[in-house]
């Protein structure tokens, strides 16, 4: 992991180097881009330092100490709410069409690979169903900018003069992104054949090198207000901008948030499919949107085995970053708000489960593995209810009594890390084997060693495990905790092993294996649709919820240590009130989703064209999906 | 291929003793060893066995008639009408007993979310000065490495800390069970096992040994704790010696960040 972080982070600097070298004008970009935001600025009602003073000359002024009037209160409007339903919604959308060109791309090229049209043309539909999207997100995205302007001008001001550079290439990069996107869908059908469909092919690369690079920059200035680095403790700014943006939890924040938008992104796109499943006339139909949602549930579970990991890399470093800010996430105020994310977490994978469990259904020969199912679905339990039970736990008085103490003597120790580490690995490598069984319902290997290779896969599975629990239970509970932290590294290690060991035995193992009988494609049962939009709804309201813990882990600070917030409005929320405002966003958020699906299904019956799987549907091609 | 014959009413009665189980299991430590699992938990823990258990058995298009066929038969078959009529009945009354005993008013105290650790400050004020705690260390922890000998002194005077002044409270066994420990609510925690101070880097233990009980902020409340404020008692040095004997005599290590500083010591 160390080693993996420490190339990141290169790789980051190259990215930013070569970024940062192609930046225009900087004399204009004070001026220009802060100029024209001075409106708000005149909305404070403070006399502030001219945001057009500056340059060359300039010393940099330290973080304003703010009081409560310096905040303007417009027509009663509670600002930080408006603020945060703002940039949520912003969030989610961006996620979402940031993370569909990736998968797009991978789609697009799988299908230039096999020569297979299918996989082009759902990439087609799920980018379309991306763009409608696209400007709903730049129009909320211009809303938060106008909003976080509007009501914390001093912040903004503050926030400007650091990183406008960045918020300069941001905008230039917005419009990189457009177009990108734009000649990527329009030119999708004009450079189809040849050449022109490997131009295309990079244009979608460009798409996604833009479209990260946009979100690192907005994530500097998210993890700056977290864990400023670049400027002293009253904010005066050193005049590196790379110190600014290189704070200490950018580089966790980028790599969660860029696994986490492509599962969130797979799961919409999921629920797309189940909705258009769900509503389908002919079987042609409901055999297309079952194959795209399979396709769209895969990316999402693929996307969700690497998250825990890229989570507690995040943890641990906001904890490595402040104690305060980490026991404040993990053992304080938002314990609980964990356990909820815990609990989401777990619903996420029981749902990813469910769809590939019901997905058997589709092959003649899945009754060989269907009385598998109930073992599979029993670790992952014992597992998920290990993952969720809190260090803290509440108790009634009489529980109390009983127990001689706040700690329980066997919960206590699942409520720590080792234990959590354990569970996830194993619960990850279970889902895992629900999907090598998915794959193999309906197929019967031919490889003469075939039985040899079941059970070097099986032996793959077992030591993984018993060194996964062994790690755990030694280093967790009979070393120090810096090896605690340390042992989660090989656990993973193993983790990663089976998934690359058994798929790689799969892959000679089946070569060439005969098919027990034709794949059903649409004949899922219906109840399985409701567990996509069931993974759509969970990772929208997870992020919803995560988003706030982590802004909310600054507590009273704008920027943490550095500018106090001193609205009215800092004060930690009970987790009641916190949750409510997250599934009212949720809830808008869902509603624009389905808007959007709704216009994206009339536009495609308008154009009328073929349906993708052509009229053999009843009998498509096996082997559908990205397999 | 799937077998056609399909239902299996037997389904429905698995489902209702998988749950049974489930809830004896979670039961269990309650009843048998006295050490009952909290009834918040129990609700989540049972909830999700309910819900896994609902999943596997409709995860086959065969099972899920098994299971919901008797459900079907009860609500539809005209020959089942005393029993349905008898459902109708009976579930309601069982559904209003429940929800009874739920909200009926006890005597018990309101159940309390505490945070045990809460966030600490970044700088506190105690002996005069001001300690920042994002770089607040032992002072004589390295001598664990340098010089072996003198860390067992210092450790030592730790524990005469440790007994002229804890004990009372935190037990001679540092288990929190000392002679006054029931007197307390919150009661003293123990520093016994590897989910207490091994969770602690050493900065907040001394935060919370000097600062005590009045120190804690906000989200610890209410103000209960009955833990001393001890810069006003004891010297910095023996503090930081009191901290070193509860992780050697627990044999664990503080919470740390830095690999090059922990010796492996389990
Ligand atoms: C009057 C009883 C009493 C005495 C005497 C006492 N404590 Fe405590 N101590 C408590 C209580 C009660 C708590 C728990 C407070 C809470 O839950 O907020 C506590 C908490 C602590 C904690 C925090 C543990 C954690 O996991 O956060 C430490 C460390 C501690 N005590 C050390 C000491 C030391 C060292 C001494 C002797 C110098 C001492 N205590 C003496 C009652 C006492
Ligand atoms: C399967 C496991 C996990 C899933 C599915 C998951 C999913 C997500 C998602 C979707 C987001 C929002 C990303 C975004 O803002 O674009 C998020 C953010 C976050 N996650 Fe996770 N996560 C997982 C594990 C964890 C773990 C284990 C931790 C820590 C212990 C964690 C800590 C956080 C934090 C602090 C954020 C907020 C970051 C931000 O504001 O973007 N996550 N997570």
């Amino acid at each position: 992991m160390v080693s993996c972080l420490m190339k990141k982070r290169t790789a980051g600097k190259a990215v930013f180097l070569f970024v940062l070298s192609v930046m225009f004008f900087p004399a204009f970009l004070n001026t220009g881009f802060s100029a024209s935001f001075s409106p708000a600025a005149a909305y404070a009602g403070t006399d502030a330092v001219s945001p057009v003073a500056h340059e060359e000359t300039y010393t940099h002024p330290p973080a304003p100490k703010l009081k409560a009037q310096d905040y303007p209160i417009v027509m009663g409007i509670n600002s930080r709410v408006f603020v945060w339903m703002a940039a949520q919604l912003h969030l989610w959308f961006a996620a979402f069409v940031l993370a569909v060109p990736i998968f797009v791309f991978i789609i697009e090229a799988v299908g230039m690979a096999t020569k297979d049209e299918r996989y082009d043309k759902m990439a087609y539909e799920f980018i379309k169903v991306s763009l409608t999207a696209y400007s709903v997100t730049a129009l909320i995205g211009g809303l938060l900018a106008f909003s976080l302007f509007v009501f914390y001008p001093d912040l903004m001001r503050y926030m400007t003069r650091l990183f406008g550079q960045t918020m300069l290439l941001y905008a230039l990069l917005f419009f990189a992104e457009s177009a990108t996107l734009y000649i990527y869908y329009y030119g999708w059908h004009a450079m189809e054949r040849g050449f022109s469909k490997w131009a295309h092919l990079t244009i979608g690369l460009l798409l996604n090198a833009v479209g990260t690079t946009l979100m690192f920059l907005a994530n500097a200035w998210v993890t700056f207000m977290m864990s400023p680095s670049g400027v002293d403790a009253g904010g005066v700014f050193d005049g590196n901008i790379w110190h600014v943006i290189h704070n200490h939890l950018w580089n966790p924040i980028n790599l969660h948030r860029f696994v986490a938008n492509i599962a969130f992104g797979g799961s919409i796109v999921g629920a797309y499919a189940a909705y258009r499943f769900l509503s389908a006339r002919s079987d042609s139909d409901r055999a297309h949107y079952d194959w795209m949602g399979y396709t769209a549930n895969l990316i999402a579970i693929s996307a969700l085995l690497p998250l825990p990991f890229a989570g507690y890399w995040l943890t641990a470093e906001i904890y490595a970053y402040s104690q305060q800010m980490g026991i404040t996430l993990m053992g304080g105020a938002f314990a609980w708000l964990f356990i909820t994310q815990a609990v989401i977490i777990g619903a996420l994978f029981l749902s990813a489960n469910y769809y590939l469990w019901c997905g058997m259904e589709r092959s003649p020969g899945a009754y060989r593995y269907t009385k598998y199912i109930k073992y599979i679905a029993a670790v992952i339990v014992v597992c998920f209810l290990v993952w969720f039970t809190p260090h803290t736990l509440i108790l009634k008085p009489w529980e109390l009594k009983a127990l001689g103490g706040q700690y329980h003597p066997f919960l206590g120790p699942l409520g720590i890390m080792p234990a959590k580490n354990t569970a996830v690995n194993i619960m990850l490598i279970f889902t895992f084997l629900s999907f090598l069984l998915y794959r193999r319902a309906n197929k019967i290997a031919v490889v003469s060693w075939a039985p040899l290779g079941r059970a070097a896969q099986a032996a793959v599975f077992a030591g993984a495990i018993l060194n996964i629990v062994f790690l755990g239970v030694y280093y967790g509970y009979f070393t120090n905790t810096v090896y605690k932290v340390a042992s989660s590294v090989p656990q993973v290690a193993s983790t990663l092993t089976v998934i690359a060991a058994c798929m790689v035995i799969d892959f000679f193992m089946f070569k060439g294996a005969k098919d027990v009988g034709e794949l059903r494609w649409g004949g899922i049962p219906q109840r399985s649709q409701y567990a996509l939009f069931l993974l759509a709804v969970s990772f929208t309201w997870l992020m919803g919820l995560m988003g706030f813990i982590r802004s909310s882990i600054r507590q009273h600070w704008h920027v943490y240590s550095v500018m106090r917030d001193a609205s009215v409005n800092a004060y930690t929320l009970t987790i009641a009130s916190a949750a409510k405002t997250v599934s009212a966003a949720a809830i808008i958020f869902m509603a624009m989703v389905i808007f959007i699906f709704w216009l994206s299904a009339l536009s495609s019956k308008k154009q009328d064209k073929p349906l993708p799987l052509g009229s053999d549907a009843k009998n498509p091609k096996e082997g559908g999906g990205i397999r | 291929m799937k077998k056609p014959d399909g239902a299996n009413p037997a389904k429905l009665l698995w489902f209702v003793v998988i749950v049974f189980i489930a809830y004896v299991i979670f039961k269990s430590p309650g009843w048998f060893m006295n050490k009952p699992i909290p009834g918040s938990l129990i609700m989540m823990y049972m909830f999700f066995a309910v819900v896994a258990a609902l999943l596997v058995m409709t995860s086959t298009d065969e099972s899920t008639q098994g299971l919901f066929a008797p459900i079907k038969a009860l609500v539809e078959d005209p020959s089942k009408k005393i029993i349905r009529n008898a459902v109708f009945v009976i579930a309601p009354i069982v559904g209003a007993l429940i929800t009874y005993n739920q909200i009926k008013p006890g005597f018990d105290a309101p159940v309390e979310l505490r945070a045990t650790h809460p966030a600490p400050p970044t700088i506190m004020k105690a002996y005069d000065k001001t300690f920042n705690l994002a770089t607040l260390e032992n002072p004589f922890r390295k001598l664990q490495t340098e010089n072996p000998e003198k860390f067992k002194e210092a450790v030592k005077e730790g524990g005469a800390v440790y007994f002229k002044n804890c004990f009372f409270c935190h037990g001679d066994k540092l288990d929190g069970k000392g002679h006054f420990a029931q007197g307390f609510n919150p009661l003293p925690l123990p520093f016994q096992g590897k989910d207490t101070i091994a969770q602690l880097q050493e900065s907040f233990v001394f935060w919370r040994i000097s600062t005590g009980g009045p120190g804690l902020p906000k989200e610890a409340t209410p103000w209960l704790s009955a833990m001393p404020v001890w810069h006003t008692f004891l010297s910095e040095d023996e503090v930081w010696k009191a901290i070193l004997f509860i992780y050697d005599y627990t044999d664990n290590a503080p919470r740390s960040w830095v690999s090059a500083n922990s010796k492996k010591d389990g």
